[in-house]
């Protein structure tokens, strides 16, 4: 790998990945719909690691622009990553359909259109790595969020088509189902401490994925108990839970 | 936003708080308008209630280096960059701290907002000296660029200020150049304070310097000790040998030990083993930057050797004119309790830069005392006898002292509250500290 995009940069798990990159001599392409925030983080990857960082807008809710996005990157990426989503509000949502539509466009209609046109590219060019990052909410509808869960679940099922597509091209494509992760997307919620991954770990986690070519990881491995244990309690109990 | 128990290097206080980490400097316009007042915390290296308050503001996300020339070595990165990280990138290029504290675990603000010394201060002065611009987010929102020469007022209150000024976003300060990462040291042995007093004059051409007494020692010995001097070592000091120290190994201390551990006896253990080694009466040696500048950093949480009740790290400053009474006097006072202290440190100090700083031309002595029941009131005594000395404590040591001696001992006490009360009415930033000692 000698360049990697990555998508939703300005998240903390985007910028724990960039400092790992970055610290293995890769250079990066950061795309954020807020570019200028990740100047300071350009100048700094810049002066520690002699890498070239490159800093684009990108907008995943704006499909038209996401052929030519990729268009000018240049070079292109040998991996991509995509980390941007929305947990947004789900009460809200429920009412509200731009809410919805954003939460659907966030994690799963905007990520199809932009990973369309990275797969096509490396296809082409029979190598590449592309990453999603999903999450354990897409393994089963919960009333509590059901929108980000069905569009992540959406996510998973795409990712895991592309990477059935992609092999016979030498395009591995990795899905990352993490489970609770210490960002801004759930402060303020209380989470279990042990069950709580770090956006660092989950950094090294995806790159060790990438490198060793694993299809599908939960970053913590006690998810995937917990998701299996989930997965397996029948519906008619599954649906009177509070979940 | 978390809630959390916190506490800074000594473990006391132990308070709860509201914790935000920003990682933009956009984040913190957002901790502004919100209504709670807070107080900035770096890495929480301070010892007693400088960065706490019920809600607290980490900058140690928010640590991206912005620029290095590494030309004429200067830097500028954000608040939160550990000392350390700025070592990491600029040693290899041969540039070391301008004025470095006893351990590289702090932050760039850090050692901005409490001014902070090194074994240098007589040669070079404090971290304030060297800082050429900072940026800062003031309480009342606005972004403001200080040096020594614009908005000085501002800038001089923020070096030492103790965080209460505003948020310092961006720090530019230059570097020095050096040739190894090795250090040319002499430690000679003293037998008594005046002996070591005189050597710290005799030594004052070395750029470092600090001594380690025994402060246990009573009668003739009273106040032996050992003054370590320094110099950055050149490459032909170092006959051809590799010119940057391997990496050094760290260990951890995992817990809290028992009180007990502390008591006079191995501390008295600790004194003798120390001042044993020095068999000869001045020995020459060349060593790492990280023993001669970071001792303590090869033990992380060493600070957990007093437990859980924590400790105080005592130091104040005396003018130098009162130096060999005031020291004396103060010396004997604590080696009668027999608290013990596993480091006494003295240094001298030179000017002072800083209106609100807490360097005096003088000299300074640090000493840890685990806490016990006693403890604050004969602290209180002690400053007492400080402030008739004509000296002070140092604030971000600090986490007992009275209002009263604050306010009488620093000398520009009273137009640091009347700055602060005029950029912050609100009262938008405050820690336990300013609380505490009524400067909000
Ligand atoms: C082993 C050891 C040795 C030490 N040796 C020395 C020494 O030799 N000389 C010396 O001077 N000190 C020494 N210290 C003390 C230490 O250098 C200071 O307390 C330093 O300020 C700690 O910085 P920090 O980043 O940990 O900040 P904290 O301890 O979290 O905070 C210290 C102060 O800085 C303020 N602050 C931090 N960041 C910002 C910011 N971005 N904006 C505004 N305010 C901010 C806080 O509000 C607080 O008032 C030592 C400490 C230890 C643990
Ligand atoms: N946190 C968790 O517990 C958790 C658990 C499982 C999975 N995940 C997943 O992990 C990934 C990273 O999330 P995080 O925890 O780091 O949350 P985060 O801090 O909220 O990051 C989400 C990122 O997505 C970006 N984004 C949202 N909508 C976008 C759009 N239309 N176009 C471009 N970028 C957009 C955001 O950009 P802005 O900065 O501009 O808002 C932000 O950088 C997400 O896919 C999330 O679903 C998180």
């Amino acid at each position: 790998m000698k360049t990697v995009l990555i998508l939703g940069a300005t998240s903390e798990v985007a910028l724990a990945l960039a400092d790992q990159l970055a610290a293995k001599s890769i250079n990066l392409i950061l795309a954020a719909r807020q570019v200028e925030k990740l100047n300071p983080v350009k100048a700094d990857l810049t002066i520690r690691f002699g890498v070239t960082v490159t800093v684009v807008a990108f907008d995943a809710a704006n499909m038209n622009s996401h052929a030519d996005f990729y268009q000018h990157l240049d070079p292109k990426p040998d991996a991509a990553i995509c980390v941007f989503g929305f947990l947004g509000d789900h009460d809200k949502a429920k009412v509200n359909w731009d809410e919805c539509a954003t939460i659907l466009t966030a994690n799963y209609v905007g990520a199809v259109s932009i990973l369309n046109v990275i797969a096509n590219d490396f296809e082409s060019r029979k190598a590449g790595v592309i990453v999603g990052i999903s999450s354990v909410a897409g393994e089963r509808g919960r009333q509590s969020n059901y929108f980000y869960g069905s569009a992540k679940a959406g996510f998973t099922a795409y990712l895991s088509g592309l990477r059935n597509r992609l092999v016979k091209s030498a395009v591995h494509v990795v899905t990352v189902k993490p489970g609770f992760i210490r960002t801004k997307m759930i402060e303020g919620i209380a989470t279990p401490g042990l069950l709580t991954a770090k956006p660092e770990q989950v950094a090294s986690s995806v790159i060790k994925a990438m490198v060793a070519k694993r299809n599908v990881i939960y970053v913590l491995p006690a998810w995937r108990w917990i998701m299996l244990v989930i997965r397996c309690i029948p519906e008619f109990i599954f649906k009177k839970l509070r979940l | 936003m978390a809630s959390d128990f916190i506490t800074n290097w000594n473990n006391y206080p132990r308070e709860k708080a509201k914790v935000s980490s920003p990682v933009f400097a956009h984040d913190f316009d957002t901790t502004l308008a919100d209504n709670s007042a807070f107080i900035v915390r770096g890495n929480g290296r301070c010892y007693g209630d400088a960065s706490l308050g019920a809600s607290v503001v980490s900058s140690l996300k928010f640590n991206r280096i912005l620029n290095f020339d590494a030309v004429h070595g200067i830097i500028t990165c954000q608040s939160g960059l550990l000392l350390s990280d700025v070592l990491e990138l600029t040693m290899p290029k041969g540039w070391f701290l301008p004025v470095t504290p006893g351990t590289r675990f702090i932050t760039v603000g850090g050692a901005v907002a409490s001014d902070v010394h090194g074994k240098n201060h007589h040669k070079d002065g404090s971290f304030s000296q060297h800082v050429i611009a900072l940026k800062i987010l003031t309480p009342a929102g606005a972004i403001i660029h200080c040096s020594a020469t614009e908005n000085s007022e501002y800038f001089w209150f923020t070096c030492g200020g103790m965080g209460l000024t505003g948020i310092i976003l961006e720090v530019t300060f230059s570097l020095k150049k050096i040739e190894t990462g090795f250090i040319k040291q002499v430690q000679i042995k003293a037998n008594g304070l005046d002996e070591v007093l005189d050597l710290f004059e005799q030594y004052s051409h070395y750029t470092y310097s600090v001594a380690w007494i025994d402060c246990l020692k009573t009668g003739s010995n009273f106040g032996r000790s050992i003054l370590m001097v320094g110099e950055h070592a050149t490459v032909p000091d170092l006959n051809g040998g590799r010119q940057q120290p391997k990496k050094s190994i760290t260990l951890s201390v995992p817990f809290n030990f028992p009180s007990f551990v502390l008591n006079g006896l191995s501390v008295k253990a600790f004194n003798a083993v120390y001042y044993g080694k020095n068999y000869k009466r001045e020995m020459h040696g060349i060593t790492s930057y990280e023993k001669f500048f970071y001792p303590l950093d090869a033990i992380l949480h060493w600070n957990r050797i007093y437990g859980s009740r924590g400790f105080v790290q005592y130091q104040f400053v005396i003018p130098k004119q009162v130096g060999k009474v005031g020291i004396r006097d103060i010396l004997t006072r604590i080696s009668e309790k027999g608290w013990g202290s596993f480091l006494a440190v003295l240094k001298l100090f030179g000017t002072q830069q800083g209106p609100i700083s807490f360097n005096m031309e003088g000299y300074t002595l640090a000493l840890d005392i685990p806490i016990n029941s006693k403890l604050f009131s004969f602290l209180d005594e002690l400053d007492l006898m400080i402030k008739e000395y004509g000296g002070r404590i140092y604030l971000t040591k600090d986490a007992r002292m009275k209002a009263e001696i604050f306010h009488s001992t620093y000398p520009n006490a009273a137009s640091f509250t009347t700055f602060l009360n005029k950029i912050d009415p609100e009262k938008k930033i405050v820690s336990s500290l300013s609380t505490r000692l009524e400067i909000k």
